[in-house]
């Protein structure tokens, strides 16, 4: 009477798992994204005050002036260029290899990891835009100065810590950083008249 | 002996053991689950960004903001109209950039609040006259770390 007759739990059928896993995997793989964002990053200066306008004084070997205007083309001081050349034109202003008195005045300043160097931290990249100049140009802009710079502060690192930018500790980035501060100010946008 | 050797028994193929398919497929679900983030927004603008060289990957995605910039879709996702603004789901214009900001820092953790990063998504033909007033708004809300987001070249 109070024997029962031992019975065997049958095995949990687990054959539509897989099926209901296969949905989840579709689900999250329709609803998301993987888009990885990339992009050139850069930092705005602080807002100044607009009642207020300092003129600074930069004297003029230590200026280089980009602007695009309207129609997308680019001057560099006044004289027309190409995008193509602007990289190395800003290399060679921003690194002043022969000490040129037409280029940027530099000093010498100790840099951690580096000692007393040379240091290019009295440059000025001016920029200026039209209201009209569309962001592609002037994205590639932005993107051949950056490269400039990060041309510069490899073949830095090459020279003094013997291993390529991507390898620096973040120290030594610092240091390259000293070097080859980005000074780049970005002026008012001019309004072009209207020519459509 | 000959025959024993070419004699083959009734063999059955036995059945494929499906018991770990599973385990492998919810493995490839967690690693989407993870390296993807959802889709939080739906695209009202069309847009191209600039293609460049000098690339950095965002991260922290938690702590970026969006600004669209492109031009206006039909309900046939045809590009057309004029340049617009898009903040989250909806098309704004650059005085809404600031309220815009304040929301998405209170969303933000106060780590995340500390590097937050803009990134401007904006069509290749975009006017620099917008882009300049978009910075102008960044700056007094003081984002000030802004990314341009572009494709590798």
């Amino acid at each position: 009477m109070f024997q029962r007759p031992s019975r065997k739990v049958p095995g949990l059928n687990t054959t539509s798992t897989a099926d209901i896993s296969f949905m989840l995997l579709i689900f999250f793989l329709v609803t998301s994204s993987m888009d990885t964002d990339k992009g050139l990053p850069r930092q705005l200066p602080p807002p100044q005050d607009e009642t207020e306008v300092q003129e600074l004084m930069v004297k003029e070997r230590n200026v280089l002036e980009l602007r695009l205007d309207a129609d997308n083309h680019l001057t560099i001081g006044g004289e027309p260029a190409t995008m193509e050349e602007l990289q190395g034109r800003v290399e060679v202003f921003v690194a002043n290899p022969a000490n040129d008195q037409g280029l940027p005045e530099k000093s010498i300043r100790d840099v951690d990891l580096l000692g007393r160097t040379e240091v290019s931290d009295r440059h000025v990249i001016s920029i200026q835009v039209d209201r009209h100049t569309s962001y592609d140009a002037y994205f590639q802009m932005q993107n051949a100065i950056v490269a400039a710079y990060h041309h510069l502060r490899s073949q830095l690192a090459e020279k003094r810590f013997g291993h390529s930018l991507n390898r620096c500790t973040p120290e030594e980035r610092d240091a390259l950083g000293m070097v080859y501060p980005q000074r780049i100010s970005e002026q008012q946008p001019t309004e072009a008249f209207e020519s459509e | 002996m000959m025959q024993r050797m070419f004699h083959r028994g009734n063999h059955e193929v036995p059945a494929l053991n499906t018991s770990s398919l599973p385990d492998l497929i919810f493995t490839v679900l967690f690693f989407f689950m993870i390296v993807t983030h959802m889709r939080t927004v739906e695209l009202k603008v069309r847009y191209e960004v600039p293609q460049g060289t000098e690339l950095q990957k965002l991260g922290h995605k938690s702590a970026v903001s969006y600004i669209y910039v492109g031009r206006v879709m039909n309900s046939s996702y045809q590009a057309e109209g004029e340049m617009q603004i898009q903040l989250n789901d909806q098309i704004a214009t650059v005085d809404e950039i600031k309220a815009y900001l304040e929301e998405e820092r209170r969303r933000m953790s106060p780590e995340d609040q500390a590097r937050m990063t803009v990134s401007i998504k904006a069509d290749r033909d975009t006017p620099m006259g917008m882009i300049v007033d978009i910075k102008h708004a960044l700056q007094h809300s003081f984002a000030l770390k802004i990314n341009y987001s572009a494709s590798e070249k």
